[in-house]
């Protein structure tokens, strides 16, 4: 159980600090992708190509970010890239990661040179059908960074639910029909299990705070060991919103407590985004298309099982980190 | 990167003789080689090398990373995420454990990666069965991978060195895959030779580091989205350059012979030459058929075996040579070829490369155990006319066709 335990950081003091270090203007990520419009898997490529650098090799496994931005003879990448399968983001890296150590032992690679392995992932890859290599690489130990974008369905194959998909979601496998109103199941808790390995950091992430998720990058990189990232990602097809709607509908996650940016470094727990006063959840959900058919009960359902979970994470900050819902709250406020 | 750094020997290297079994036959042989990566899942029979290896790691013997991986899957990706980033690999496996690697087989192919593969060959589930036939292996036929399939802990030994010479040799980059009898060969002690100074293998098969992929200062992308416009040509180099493969294959095994003594050829006949008869066959009863091939003789009948040692690429006019004249070839099998044309997958390919009928029989399926009276019997079926070709016999099947 040792692994498993979770405690809220002691030094935290209401207010998360980020320490500040400079992003470089070189793109490694590079324009001209086929992702969707208002699709933020760029927002979060781009920018974790920015604080890895360089001397970075990128695992992608089968996805979205792979087809849209790798299609011989063009690419996205100005880093080494590999894809192989769909299910062995984590093994491929593995190996990847093996061969540095012992390539640097044999001095084939300068034994001095620090050179990051990171896997980027969507949900199917890494909650599903990724999950046991993503396990063994964790329990493994090896120096990964594991990025997992969160769109919350199989979107690359148009729409299946996944295990990360939220309940009440429509899917084009678990659509909303008359007698089954959607996803019948709760999201993966990927964070929460990847932590449960007992690795040195774990984070979750929203591009629509990318002080945040930059941050959190940057630590990921620091550690010795592996590291897991979740990052929510919004995607226009898979949740049905307008385009201009991509950050302001992850934004919304946020505030209505649908989503907690914390990260558990050395099984310290903290959340590094603190939400005072809620948006009631239906902010979220009015936004998108899947959640289109949901009843007044469902969405009270849905709000009930949030309330529950930051009722948890208050319990083990020790303090009120997100705040209760404030019925007050415009859900979409201008912007100024 | 570099060339192949080939010293000529004035004389064979120095060797000494020892006992070991197939699997650690193959173990030595790996650890001479100087793996980098090492990425293994056990199963049986091949547990035993992967546990070896293991040990000459945690030894100090052998300087390499070893990936106790947590499947197959994981064994292979993991292995091609290590050769795309410049190391020597290795893995090995056998029946259920291939099949669970399945889906990457041929990544590794199309990305053309030089991994080396042991199998202890095994048959495949269900029922469940761990022991020896040639199941697992025939199934990779399609998939791009340089196939020996070898009799014995010497050849296997000698094999695996050959295998990552002739892999990474970059008119060939490609995966090659080491099978041989789950059991018969894996877990029997038997005597080799194996180089005094270990060094000698690794001046006979030096890394040669051109097939590197991913490099930081170079940076490319490996397993782009291929599409209808592109796949075609990049599988294609893939197919040509094992077809390809065969000269180097047999130009490594010559090579070999000159510094170890011994070479393989890309098949071994016995007695073929005026033969009338000839027993195809492949793996470790190859020496209970030039048993048969004796006893034949001594009747009367001009018996000649062949066994199969390099069956991808597929050497068929090397075949068609040695076989062409044989009035009878009879191929015995050690898979099923469920529903083909001929009951066994070597017999099938053996008759479309004479473009003539043979004869085949299927043998030690699930490691039923055969003797060489088995073999002789069938064998004389087939001389007295007893049995067709082109239809399904069995040797050992209880209510089985013979």
């Amino acid at each position: 159980m040792v692994k498993t335990a979770v405690k809220a950081a002691e030094e935290y003091e209401g207010q998360y600090e980020y320490a500040t270090f400079e992003l470089p203007n070189e793109e490694l990520f590079l324009p001209g992708h086929g992702l969707c419009a208002g699709c933020t898997i760029g927002v979060i490529a781009r920018h974790m190509l920015k604080v890895f650098g360089p001397d970075t090799v990128v695992v992608n496994a089968t996805g979205c970010a792979e087809v849209s931005t790798v299609v011989y003879p063009r690419t996205n990448w100005a880093v080494p890239w590999i894809h192989v399968a769909f299910g062995n983001g984590g093994s491929v890296a593995s190996g990847i990661e093996a061969a540095i150590k012992a390539l640097k032992r044999r001095g084939v690679i300068d034994p001095s040179r620090k050179i990051n392995v990171v896997v980027f992932a969507g949900d199917g890859g890494t909650a599903d059908i990724g999950f046991q290599a993503l396990s063994g690489m964790l329990e493994r130990g090896h120096r990964v960074i594991y990025v997992m974008y969160d769109n919350e369905g199989y979107m690359n194959t148009g729409i299946q639910r996944s295990g990360t998909t939220p309940f009440g979601a429509s899917a084009t496998t678990s659509p909303a029909g008359k007698v089954v109103p959607g996803n019948t199941r709760h999201k993966k808790p990927m964070a929460a299990i990847a932590a449960a390995h007992g690795i040195p950091y774990v984070a979750t992430a929203n591009p629509a705070y990318v002080h945040d998720m930059v941050y959190k990058f940057k630590k990921a990189i620091e550690v010795d060991g592996p590291s897991f990232i979740h990052v929510l990602q919004s995607c226009t097809p898979g949740w049905r919103f307008e385009p201009k709607y991509a950050i302001r509908v992850l934004e919304l996650a946020t505030e209505t407590g649908y989503w907690v940016n914390y990260e558990i470094e050395n099984g310290e727990f903290r959340v590094t985004l603190p939400v005072p006063r809620r948006k009631h959840v239906k902010c979220f959900l009015q936004l998108q298309g899947r959640f289109r058919h949901l009843k007044p009960d469902e969405i009270e359902y849905i709000q009930k099982v949030i309330d529950r979970d930051v009722e948890e994470i208050n319990r083990i900050m020790g303090r009120e980190v997100i705040g209760p819902v404030d019925p007050s709250l415009p859900c979409l406020t201008e912007r100024k | 990167m570099t060339a192949q750094a080939l010293v000529p020997r004035e004389k064979k290297i120095a060797q000494k003789r020892i006992a070991l079994t197939g699997n650690h036959a193959v173990a030595l042989a790996v650890k001479m080689c100087r793996p980098e990566v090492i990425a293994a899942y056990p199963i049986t029979p091949q547990t035993p090398v992967v546990e070896k290896l293991a040990e000459y790691v945690n030894n100090g013997e052998l300087d390499a990373e070893y990936i106790p991986v947590e499947s197959e899957h994981s064994a292979m990706s993991a292995s091609i995420g290590a050769s795309a980033m410049g190391a020597r690999t290795f893995t090995e496996t056998s029946s259920q454990g291939l099949m669970h690697m399945y889906e990457n087989l041929p990544i590794a192919v199309g990305l053309r990666l030089p991994i080396v593969m042991g199998v202890a060959a095994r048959t495949i589930s269900a029922p469940i069965n761990v022991w020896g036939d040639y199941s697992d292996v025939m199934t990779m036929r399609e998939l791009g991978w340089i196939i020996y399939i070898v009799q014995n802990a010497q050849e296997a030994f000698d094999t695996i060195i050959q295998a990552y010479r002739v892999a990474e040799d970059q008119r060939v980059h490609l995966p090659a895959v080491v099978a041989y009898d789950g059991f018969w060969t894996s877990h029997v002690l038997q005597p080799l030779d194996v180089p005094e100074d270990e060094e000698d293998v690794m001046r006979f098969a030096p890394i040669t580091r051109s097939w590197v992929k991913l490099d930081v200062d170079n940076p490319l992308q490996l397993g782009a989205v291929g599409t209808p416009e592109w796949y075609w040509e990049v599988r294609w180099q893939a197919a040509e350059a094992l077809r390809e493969s065969l000269k180097v294959v047999e130009e490594v095994d010559r090579e070999f012979g000159k510094w170890f003594g011994r070479s393989y050829g890309l098949f071994h006949t016995y007695r073929l030459e005026d033969a009338e008869l000839a027993i195809v066959t492949y793996g470790s009863i190859y020496g209970l058929v030039k048993k048969v091939v004796d006893r034949l003789r001594e009747e009367g009948v001009k018996a000649g075996a062949l066994r199969l040692r390099v069956i991808r690429p597929w050497p068929g006019h090397q075949l068609r040579k040695a076989l062409d004249r044989v009035d009878k070839v009879f191929v015995i099998d050690r898979a099923i070829n469920h529903g083909g044309p001929l009951i066994g997958p070597m017999a099938t390919e053996v008759a479309a490369t004479l473009q003539r009928p043979v004869y085949n029989a299927l043998a030690t399926i699930g490691m039923r155990a055969i003797d060489s009276d088995m073999i002789y019997e069938a064998a004389l079926k087939v001389a007295k006319g007893l049995w067709a070709p082109n239809q399904t016999y069995t040797i050992g099947l209880r209510g089985g066709y013979e």
